[in-house]
């Protein structure tokens, strides 16, 4: 790939891009949320076209209009979210839309002789051809998806965070499959933000940083260190809100908190204070958000004021959840910002009335219209109404999860005020982000999330460095 | 403005129609003559008004029909004429109104049936029952005095005009009420409810139990009003839905307002009226709720599912 530029509604995600990789190399890709990293395996695989420069199999220059003709050129890709139909058997996914036919039937019996010798070549044998999808495990569904690449002839595969839904003994065994791709002189490009994976499986890494190419190294060459700089390394040029002096009393603790996704998370938050919550996509970040705010719950620890078992318990406790996706989870689209400002309050029957126009400009939603339906507001005015939704009930803790995604820069700094602005008034804060700047810049501690627990605590204004150390997981300790 | 403009096209085509009634028959115009016309619609508009709480707040209720029959048909069987026993059959009618939706809500929330489901089945269970009591013949017949809701005045005014005005604000208020606000928050986007700490299946359970009220309250007119038969209730749920969607209520949810829904109804009665006026069979009635229905939905109201596009 040479040359590859792509912008979305005028934004650019990359410019200038290139990569290669060769017959039987493993290549990872690497970068932060953001980098450009999807994009650019999407482009590979026919997804989006580029804007600019050209992509070439073999030394012959292909242009995709659709994914399956990327697929007859031999890439494939395999997602996060695998594409397999739950009900139907392996071999049945493994050559779905292709099937074999002999007189006008579908042949099973070639089906599932070619699933079986492909299952033999890769050295799996925890499942069988004629097994159903949903009775495999994520990692063996993950094997599902390969052989599907395999019996399209695929000699590129690409492989997005293939780690990040795999329990830690299923990372060996995927391991050993990427080493059999190669040893078949297939292509691989791996993604992860996982660096102990990037230097046991890649020979050659390519970093990526806000849609530009950083660097292409042997991994030979490089440290981890180096390779976090590569990753992270610019200027912290945004202004934020000065920091508190003064924490209070805590207002809220947990001791051995965990359930599903996460373990023994240990943290406390104090009122007046920021604390930042740093990880990767995947790392629990957003489940330790709501395990606190009972969405999904802890199962396991003790948690003051309460260890919530539902979003009620835990908003009449006083905690309330600025969520990730506010189309999604946290706004009504329809409703007027009134009564979408409001619905907590009715919901718990707490704070009493509210003076609509005196709370709208309180989180300066501009203009303070409470009759217009929140979907045709920004990004930043509707993020702007959630958070009206929760000072209605006053809360005593606020989390944040990625409060500032998808909002404008100016809107940006009136959220950062805000969030300083609540917590001088006493409210304990919890704010999620993976902007790593943004984190610092507001933070007065830092946890970081990997893996569903808690592997370290930062105090204030540490590198970026440190904390990609921290959240990826360094190779040597 | 936002209400007027939310609501707006089911009223200038009311006016319309009733415009076009009162051309058909100078009688409409004088008020003995329009209030026999809303006495005739008001068990629709009340069957609409409590359909309407449970499509705003994404479901359907399907069982209204089968229950106005049932009700109609019960109230025969234990009155049997004797005036005594008019008002405790009238307190049962409406308990089993409540109960049925409280079944309908909690199977559809709490064993996660479609209400598509749920309510459909409750509409042949019903109508199995009221078949098997019967024998396809009620029998019995109904007092002087629960037929006086259905088809005697009060002054002026028939008794079933006040009841569904009285019916009619209590919906408006509801609406209006916090418990309104959470239902369309409900339909709109259920997790997003959900995670502001709304109680989303409760909510839902009243939505089912306000639609079986209503059809208790329109059996109870209908029975005074139409008399006792086996098929006094038929076909009324989708008169109901074709109202509520005529009206330009979202089906799925979150959308549209109680009084349009009402007028929907309205409408869909003088649609009728002047049908019979121009002298069209009866039998067109579905052929034209069965348009109407496709052409209000097409029409725009229904919301697509957002799709939700993938994070690069």
């Amino acid at each position: 790939m040479r040359g590859i530029a792509k912008s979305f509604l005028g934004v650019r995600v990359l410019s200038g891009v290139n990569l290669e990789v060769a017959a039987g190399e493993v290549h990872a890709v690497v970068g932060e949320n953001g980098a450009g990293k999807s994009t650019l395996m999407k482009i590979l695989a026919g997804v989006h076209s580029p804007d600019e420069g050209s992509v070439e199999i073999d030394g012959v220059s292909v242009s995709f209009a659709h994914p399956v003709e990327a697929q007859r050129a031999g890439v494939a890709i395999i997602y996060q979210e695998f594409n397999l139909l739950p009900e139907r058997s392996v071999a049945e996914n493994v050559f779905l839309g292709r099937e074999p036919v002999r007189r006008g039937l579908v042949d099973r019996t070639a089906m599932e002789t070619d699933t079986t010798r492909l299952l033999k070549e890769l050295g799996e044998t925890s499942f069988v051809s004629h097994d159903l999808v949903r009775h495999l495990s994520i990692a063996q569904q993950q094997v599902v998806e390969i052989l599907k690449a395999l019996s399209q002839d695929a000699r590129i595969i690409v492989m997005d965070e293939p780690t990040a839904a795999l329990a830690e003994h299923e990372v060996e065994l995927l391991y050993r499959l990427v080493a059999r791709l190669r040893e078949r002189g297939i292509a691989v490009l791996y993604i992860s933000h996982r660096l102990r994976e990037v230097f046991d499986l890649a020979e050659r890494v390519t970093v990526l940083k806000d849609g530009a190419l950083v660097r292409t190294a042997d991994t030979a060459d490089i440290t981890s260190d180096e390779l976090v700089r590569l990753m992270v390394g610019r200027d912290l040029g945004t202004y934020f809100p000065p920091r508190g002096t003064e924490t209070g009393e805590v207002r809220l603790s947990v001791r051995g908190g965990g359930n599903a996704v996460l373990d023994g998370i240990d943290l406390q938050v104090s009122e007046g204070e920021i604390l930042g919550v740093a990880g990767l996509q995947g790392s629990g970040r957003t489940e330790l958000a709501k395990a606190i705010f009972g969405a999904e719950p802890f199962t396991r620890g003790t948690m003051s004021p309460l260890r919530p078992r539902s979003v009620r318990q835990a908003v009449a406790a006083g905690i309330g959840l600025v969520n990730e996706d506010r189309k999604a989870e946290g706004l009504a689209l329809r409703q007027s910002v009134r009564d979408n400002a409001l619905l907590v309050s009715r919901s718990v029957r707490r704070g009493g009335r509210t003076d609509i126009r005196e709370l709208l400009e309180s989180v300066r939603l501009q203009p303070p219209r409470p009759e217009q339906e929140v979907r045709y507001l920004s990004g930043g005015n509707q993020q702007k109404v959630v958070l009206a939704k929760w000072i209605t009930v006053a809360p005593k803790v606020l989390i944040f999860d990625e409060p500032t995604r998808g909002v404008d820069v100016g809107a940006k700094a009136a959220i950062h005020d805000l969030m300083r602005g609540l917590a001088k008034d006493g409210m304990a804060i919890m704010m999620i982000s993976s902007e790593l700047p943004e984190l610092i810049g507001m933070s007065d501690r830092i946890i970081v999330m990997r893996d569903g627990r808690i592997a370290g605590v930062l105090p204030a204004g540490p590198s970026e460095e440190t904390v990609m150390h921290l959240a990826a997981g360094e190779v040597t300790p | 403005m936002r209400a007027l403009r939310s609501m707006g096209p089911i009223f200038l085509v009311l006016a319309v129609l009733l415009v076009l009634i009162a051309a058909a028959n100078p009688f409409f115009l004088e008020p003995a003559g329009f209030l026999a016309f809303v006495k005739r619609a008001a068990p629709l508009v009340i069957l609409a008004a409590g359909q309407y709480f449970v499509i705003v707040s994404g479901e359907f209720d399907l069982s209204v029909g089968s229950l106005v029959t049932v009700q109609v048909v019960v109230a025969a069987r234990l009155i049997d004429g004797e005036e005594s026993a008019t008002w405790w059959v009238l307190a049962l009618l409406i308990v089993i109104g409540l109960l049925v939706g409280l079944v309908n809500g909690v199977i559809t929330t709490g064993l996660r049936v479609p209400s598509f489901i749920t309510t459909l089945g409750m509409m042949l269970v019903l109508s199995g029952a009221v078949f098997l009591w019967t024998g396809g013949a009620p029998r019995g017949a109904l007092s002087e005095t629960f037929r006086m809701f259905g088809r005697k005045d009060l002054g002026a005014v028939p008794w079933s005009v006040l009841i569904l005005l009285v019916m009619g604000g209590a919906a408006i208020m509801l609406m209006r009420s916090d418990f309104g606000k959470r239902l369309m928050a409900t339909g709109d986007n259920e997790r997003a409810a959900g995670l502001s700490g709304v109680r989303v299946n409760r909510t839902r359970i009243l939505a089912f139990v306000i639609s079986g009220l209503a059809a208790a309250v329109a059996g109870i007119l209908l029975g005074g009003f139409a008399g006792v038969s086996a098929q006094v209730g038929q076909g009324l749920e989708f008169q109901a839905i074709t109202a509520v969607v005529l009206g330009g209520v979202a089906l799925g949810g979150g959308r549209g307002s109680v009084v349009a829904a009402m007028a929907g109804a309205l409408t869909l009665e003088a649609l009728f009226t002047l049908l019979n006026l121009y002298g069209i069979s009866g039998a067109l009635e579905y052929a034209v709720q069965g348009v109407i229905i496709i052409a209000a939905v097409a029409a725009g109201a229904v919301r697509l599912p957002f799709k939700r596009v993938a994070r690069a």
